[in-house]
């Protein structure tokens, strides 16, 4: 359960061998979580993961198999999850694709499988998931969304587009639930460093999976429904998608 | 229906289907064909923390099953459905001369709450709790079958102060002690420091049937601790002078805005107002004070919970055994250090409790209500392991974040009190958002 002081006490991360979804069970298993699924699609990544996780002092962790591709499975593994752990207080959505932009253009059906993942398959495991947090009256979804999300640009639209759908039924599903008592917290992360971003040059304000995680837990706290990662990004896309196209474009960010 | 439930703190709510049956027949039937995520009793709402929610259950109105069904004016004993307040029982018993034997700081709360929580007043040190002037009480068990208890039962002492988790009084016959008038005859002295008032309470404790302290929470250094002493006792007619007669309680004068800003309670305005109080508190032996306002002070503000604003509120109550009082001054010391001011801190010598989870023991029991703000997490966690460390206790039903880890350190009958509630409810129906959060009853 949640506390008064905005702690819980289970999480289940979709996506368990994303980094920055590791990195948020770590800080929760840092204070009050004990106990903590991690569903993913590499047993052997998923368990050494768990290994650390239970080395950080949780008490009962499990993995489980989950394939964000595979929806037909969906509800069953997160309905497994719910079923063998009692209450999940925290959902935290973390799968998903990044791509390298020019192969998805030259590649229709692998650009297909990324919205595929990132977005139909977030769609399918979130309603799985609120269903359950609905019928336990209470629980927080995390949902890591993207500042890609925000405006789409030359460079990785493909993958902004699939984040823009997410973050939008992320927001549609946190009014529906609001009712029920159950929290929809939307992740914006700027780049961060992850071996999904190793090739890659900087961006600016690019942050880390540990600080990203903590944001997250202050932000489960305060029952934010909005974040951004690092803080200032916010400020800097309301820039940004103001700008008129012709200038937008010659910056071509 | 799906409705948000919180506690009287307002924080952490969760949904639930709410009943409101209208007799124990039909809260018997809903017993018997539970939902999944089972079923708990709900009065007044009163608890600060989440002890009367149960999130995806049924949490049962009880409000609708109030009522005197007897009073017997001669000896004092009131049979009273679990449903009724305190309030509306102080109406019924106190013009005919009688007062229920232990009051809270609130008359808002029902019958039924007052034994789930085996609730404690102002005269614990010379009474105790709320449940050792229960002659009897009518549970209907988890099963749908009622029940009477009766003091020396293993299911009575479970269920008094088992926070609802051992089914659902119905009603209850309490003893009530004689109160001629509505007022109270009261001595009131101001402690300089913690020791001063802490040696005030140990030498005089004894000849005031009620005695509670204001504390200062916000001085420092050689005040740290100072506060307010107010003892009495009920007024006689002759003690009065002009003949007085008991009646009604008054309703509330004033009532809490809906819109009260985060923050307003915060160091400046609190110390403000405990300097205003500490001063205005004039030492006085004997004087008549009406009833209401001595016992429920806050009843005159209606959802004075709404100062707090809506990130809420949460009272740490410990208890710490006499002998202790070094851990005393490291709460209250933390907790100033921390910039966390309570504007109602009260501490109270306690004596020996009854109930297997009742919260009193012989010791000192400080409460301190603080605007929930998560730098406290590490705080409060901290004063947790002191507490429980010299073999203290937090109470649950103002818990609203205790670590599971503690529990039984802080009740050492947690386990008879678990093998009695497995027997009486096998199956698991009585659950509660608090029994889920600290790992009450499996």
């Amino acid at each position: 359960m949640r506390d008064a002081l905005g702690s819980v006490q289970s999480v289940l991360v979709l996506g368990g061998t994303s980094e920055i979804g590791l990195a948020i069970a770590r800080a929760l298993v840092a204070e009050r979580v004990r106990t903590a699924i991690l569903a993913g699609r590499d047993p052997e990544a998923l368990g050494a993961a768990a290994d650390g996780l239970r080395a950080a002092g949780a008490s009962s962790v499990e993995v489980l198999r989950f394939d964000a591709a595979d929806r037909s499975r969906h509800r069953e593994t997160i309905d497994a999850a719910f079923d063998a752990h009692g209450d999940v207080d925290v959902v935290v959505l973390a799968f998903g694709l990044l791509g390298e932009q020019e192969e998805l253009l030259a590649a229709p059906e692998a650009a297909a499988d990324l919205v595929e993942v990132n977005f139909t398959g977030a769609v399918s495991a979130l309603l799985a998931a609120a269903q359950r947090l609905r019928r336990q009256g209470h629980g927080t979804i995390v949902v890591l969304s993207s500042v890609a999300g925000e405006r789409a640009r030359r460079k990785n639209f493909v993958y902004g587009a699939s984040k823009a759908g997410l973050d939008a039924f992320a927001q549609g599903l946190g009014d529906e639930l609001a009712a029920d008592g159950i929290d929809v917290l939307v992740v914006r992360p700027g780049m961060v460093r992850t071996k999904m971003t190793a090739h890659m040059d900087d961006a600016p304000f690019t942050t880390t999976p540990e600080k990203v995680a903590a944001d997250v837990v202050a932000a489960i706290r305060r029952r934010d429904h909005t974040i951004w990662s690092p803080r200032i990004l916010r400020l800097v896309m309301a820039v940004l998608r103001h700008l008129p196209r012709p200038l937008f474009r010659r910056l071509d960010l | 229906m799906a409705q948000l439930l919180s506690g009287w703190g307002r924080t952490a709510p969760s949904a639930a289907d709410v009943r409101a049956p209208a007799s124990g027949d039909e809260l018997a039937a809903l017993l018997r064909d539970p939902p999944a995520r089972g079923v708990l009793a709900r009065g007044l709402g009163r608890a600060y923390g989440d002890a009367a929610q149960n999130a995806g259950g049924a949490v049962v109105d009880m409000t609708a099953l109030a009522g005197i069904e007897a009073f017997d004016e001669a000896t004092g004993t009131v049979t009273v459905r679990a449903g009724t307040s305190l309030g509306d029982l102080i109406d019924h018993v106190l013009p005919r001369g009688w007062f229920p034997a232990v009051v809270p700081g609130t008359r808002h709360v029902t019958v039924g709450g007052a034994i789930a929580a085996d609730i404690h007043g102002k005269n614990h040190h010379v009474d105790g709790a709320f449940c050792s002037h229960v002659d009897s009480m009518e549970l209907l068990t988890p099963d749908g079958e009622r029940r009477t208890l009766t003091p020396g039962e293993d299911a009575f002492a479970a269920t008094a102060g088992g926070m609802g988790l051992t089914g659902i009084v119905l009603s209850a016959t309490l003893r009530l002690r004689p109160a001629e008038t509505d007022w109270m005859i009261v001595d009131t002295e101001r402690a300089s420091d913690l020791d001063d008032l802490l040696a005030r309470m140990r030498s005089g404790d004894a000849d005031h049937r009620y005695s509670v302290a204001w504390i200062d929470c916000l001085a420092r250094g050689r005040a740290l601790g100072r506060g307010v002493l107010m003892r009495g006792e009920h007024a006689t007619r002759a003690a009065l002078p002009e003949p007085r007669e008991a009646t009604a309680l008054p309703g509330p004068r004033l009532a809490a805005p809906g819109w009260a800003p985060n923050g307003l309670l915060r160091p400046a305005t609190v110390a403000a107002f405990n300097e205003v109080y500490f001063r205005a508190a004039r030492t006085a032996q004997g004087h008549p004070e009406r009833l209401a306002p001595y016992f429920f002070p806050l009843d005159a503000v209606r959802d004075w919970n709404r100062l707090y604003g809506s990130r809420g509120f949460l009272q740490y109550q410990c208890l710490v055994p006499f002998g202790a009082e070094d851990v005393l001054r490291a709460v209250i010391e933390r907790l100033r250090a921390a910039r966390a001011p309570s504007l109602l801190s009260v501490l109270k010598a306690m004596g020996p409790g009854r109930g297997l989870l009742s919260f009193p023991a012989p010791g000192w029991t400080l409460a301190m209500d603080l605007a929930a703000a998560p730098r406290l997490v590490a705080v409060l966690d901290e004063l947790d392991e002191l507490v429980a460390g010299v073999g203290g206790r937090v109470y649950l039903a103002k818990d609203s974040r205790l670590r599971p880890e503690l529990l039984a350190a802080m009740y050492p009958e947690l386990g008879r009190w678990e093998s009695i509630r497995a027997g009486l409810d096998p199956a698991g129906v009585m659950r509660s958002d608090l029994a889920r959060r600290i790992g009450l009853g499996g």
